[in-house]
């Protein structure tokens, strides 16, 4: 009996200190695992366009100039202040001392001379040259002072500069950024399981506030029922966007978790490739703007989560032009509008999906959507690597489902090689205008024309704003609840009790 | 088989419990197979997302998915479906595999050692293997799922001819009808396909079962029917993540799944025993 008794006094003092641990791990605990869907194509945020390499390396291994917070406020990142000169054509950069890159080199204005003048070159491989397109000149002036020229006055320059494609990287490790990105962040690189995760750890000589944070993994979890088991399990402590939003009830009643429903710049469209037939048909495009109901395919593919839009261009946007009854949901108009093209029985064409489930599911609904006009559509799940080739690059495609999820990205539709290949002269004008126009209600005024000519011209199916569902432990706090920019910026980010 | 062979068949089959279970099971699945291409509750492409995650009721008697489709219906559907990859799998695999097991046991030979050996090598590729090149190469769909179950079956079905054949082979009857001037051709088909039949019947029944069962895993990857047909494996990766408020979504494909390979299995095992003289004596 003493014996079993001792036994016994054993085994509570052994759970006794196991709580004790336990408890104080928690309180010291210093790492994040992340969750994300896609796993991104290398780690050089300015030389690609899947916003997966940002929601890695933003704001954590890279910095800009400025940076971009979650409430889409300009702040001061590597330059510490500016003044800009009263025609807004010149904008003087006063970087901050005493900065070093991950490798150990120092950062100064030849960085960021070399860093924006890469990225505007004529053969630069960046994805978002537009963002550069207005610098005329850069220049270093001593080692702490950098002073942009612009051809006319941009208003969101400053917003500009703080994007992920526009991050200040060093000369010497420009080309390997994207295996081994060097940055200037308050995350070091560690490595990169493919397929599986990649690990930060901590810049110790980073220049400003050290996050409290001290380490993060980014796990990549393609599969929706595996992102529910990751974060039940607690495999992965958040999910910035959380691929299943049937199960947000479900996480919203147990008490381990924080649920945040925010917003993104993700248009979510289909994709219409403009040059293909029958699709260069104005009245086969309105056709599918008629036959679609946005709010089905909410409901059914997110849920509920989701705004619907009418146009390219984020309803929380104070410019946002409200123009769902463009083409509102009319199966009787859209089968007029076919036989008025040639197409009286409708047509066979191909969607390719890739694997997020927005696109999966909606591109579900959008077939049976489109199937009762007559358009009757093959469905061609696609990985994502795939998608990229396939669809964006090589522009072999009818239709397909996808967010667009960078922040004022209407000026995408002016690329005539763009994936989609809309080319209208007078949008470009428009454009192009609103580039030179620094007066906000001038510019108020240009977005919403040019939100009205991509309505009318049903380039895409415009289907919904994709919503930010965001899932994770209830002791972490800092995640962002809106995306303004493609990004999971831990600098902020801890662990409470 | 002439009709007291026949009768006597029956009789033994009646009694054999395992046997009726499997035969029973197996009509049910072909029965609403067949049905549901003349009727179903619901037309499975009609999306009703008002009415999704519905659960069972009077109207909807299985109750309705994430869109709001009749699981019913989709189980009627799915039943047929998987029927007909099977079906076809397991043509094309015997179609190809039986005369080439023939082929070896009547040749021998450096034409056994070819064929077998060709087999082996098909052999080590599992059906998932061949499915996932085939739709890398030619893109996930119903054709490619067909052809990787079939070409997984081929050596199945090769080796199991030639085994049977070899030990025909040596009877006295081909012996007699070699002397009597038959050709090697006129042999296969007269004197060792009839006495191998039953045991390929039996092998049809099995690698049935194993058709079923690898669509469904072909489909459950998204490798194998595509969207918007409803298939048993489909529904189910699709119920994963609604394992939590709609657990049905997730049983009654699997329970669909489980009675079929169950029903063919039993049915094989079955056949096996009454068509095997030294067993069916036995008993």
């Amino acid at each position: 009996m003493k014996k079993i008794i001792q036994r016994h006094a054993k085994l509570l003092l052994i759970c006794g200190s196991a709580i004790i641990f336990s408890g104080s791990a928690l309180a010291g605990k210093t790492h994040l695992t992340m969750g994300m869907v896609l796993e991104p194509p290398h780690l050089d945020p300015t030389a690609g366009a899947a916003a997966a390499i940002d929601e890695v390396v933003y704001a954590n291994v890279f910095e800009g100039l400025t940076r971009i917070n979650q409430n889409a406020e300009v702040l001061p990142a590597l330059a510490e202040s500016w003044n800009i000169s009263s025609d807004g054509l010149t904008y003087t950069f006063n970087l901050r001392s005493g900065v070093r890159f991950h490798d150990g080199s120092a950062f100064d204005s030849s960085d960021v001379v070399f860093s924006l003048d890469r990225a505007r070159s004529e053969n630069s491989t960046n994805a978002q040259k537009a963002l550069f397109a207005a610098i005329a000149d850069v220049n270093a002036q001593g080692s702490n002072t950098v002073v942009v020229t612009l051809n006319t006055p941009t208003g969101n320059f400053l917003f500009n500069m703080g994007w992920g494609d526009a991050v200040i990287v060093d000369s010497a490790s420009a080309n390997s950024n994207k295996s081994k990105p060097v940055g200037t962040g308050p995350f070091i690189f560690k490595r990169w399981v493919k397929g599986d995760r990649i690990e930060l750890g901590q810049n110790t000589n980073y220049w400003g506030e050290k996050p409290a944070l001290k380490s993060a993994t980014f796990k990549i979890i393609p599969d929706p029922a595996a992102a529910v088991a990751a974060l039940m399990a607690g495999d992965a402590d958040a999910f910035a966007n959380f691929p299943a939003p049937e199960m947000a009830a479900q996480f919203q009643s147990d008490s381990r978790f924080t649920v945040k429903v925010g917003s993104t710049e993700g248009e979510t469209i289909l994709s219409t490739n403009n040059l293909q037939k029958p699709f260069d048909d104005l009245r086969v495009r309105q056709a599918i703007a008629h036959a679609i109901n946005s709010q089905e395919i909410i409901d059914g593919a997110m849920f509920g989560f989701g705004t619907p839009i009418g146009t390219h261009f984020a309803p929380h946007h104070a410019a946002y032009v409200d123009l769902t009854g463009t083409y509102p949901h009319d199966p009787g108009k859209a089968k007029q509008l076919l036989t008025e093209a040639g197409f009286p029985n409708g047509f066979k064409a191909t969607i390719k999906l890739p694997p997020p489930s927005y696109a999966r599911r909606g591109g579900e609904i959008v077939a049976a959507q489109l199937a009762k006009v007559g358009i009757k559509l093959e469905i061609i799940p696609v990985q994502w690597a795939q998608w990229l080739d396939q669809v964006f690059k090589n522009k072999d495609f009818d239709l397909t489902i996808v967010s667009h999820t960078e922040p004022m990205d209407i000026g995408i539709y002016t690329r005539p090689k763009y994936y989609f290949q809309y080319r209208n002269a007078g949008f470009n004008a428009i454009i192009d205008d609103l580039n030179v126009t620094a007066d906000p209600k001038k510019r108020y005024a240009l977005m919403g024309a040019a939100q009205a000519i991509l309505a009318k011209d049903a380039v895409n199916g415009f289907l919904f704003q994709l919503a930010k569902l965001g899932i994770w432990n209830k002791n972490i706090t800092g995640l962002w609840e809106n995306s303004p920019v493609q990004a999971n910026d831990l600098t902020g980010v801890s662990w409470n009790n | 088989m002439n009709e007291s062979m026949l009768s006597e068949f029956w009789r033994n089959s009646l009694h054999h419990r395992s046997f009726v279970i499997g035969l029973i099971l197996s009509f049910i699945m072909l029965f609403t197979g067949l049905l549901s291409l003349f009727w179903t509750p619901f037309p499975v492409e009609l999306l009703d997302i008002p009415h999704k995650l519905e659960s069972p009721s009077a109207k909807h008697w299985l109750g309705t998915d994430h869109f709001g489709r009749d699981v019913f219906s989709m189980l009627m559907v799915g039943a047929w479906n998987s029927m007909l990859v099977s079906v076809f799998a397991i043509g094309f695999g015997s179609l190809i595999g039986v005369p080439l097991g023939a082929l070896a046991a009547a040749k021998r030979g450096w034409v056994e050692e070819t064929v077998m050996r060709f087999n082996d090598f098909a052999f080590a590729f599992p059906a998932l293997l061949t499915a996932v090149m085939l739709s890398a190469v030619y893109g996930p769909g119903t054709i490619n799922s067909v052809l990787a179950i079939g070409i997984f079956n081929i050596p199945v079905f090769a080796r199991i001819t030639r085994g049977s054949a070899l030990s025909i082979y040596k009877r006295e009857f081909i012996l007699a009808a070699r002397t009597a001037g038959k050709g090697e051709f006129q042999i296969a088909v007269e004197h060792i396909f009839p006495n191998i039949v039953s045991v390929l019947i039996v092998q049809v029944t099995i690698q049935f079962a194993l058709g079923i069962l690898a669509e469904a895993g072909l489909s459950y990857l998204g490798l194998g029917t595509q969207p918007p047909i409803p298939s048993w494996g489909k529904m189910l990766s699709e119920a994963q993540t609604m394992m939590f408020f709609a657990p049905q979504l997730a049983i009654l494909p699997g329970l669909a799944i489980v009675l079929t390979v169950l029903g063919l299995n039993l049915l094989g095992d079955g056949l096996r025993d009454i068509l095997d003289p030294r067993l069916s004596r036995v008993r």
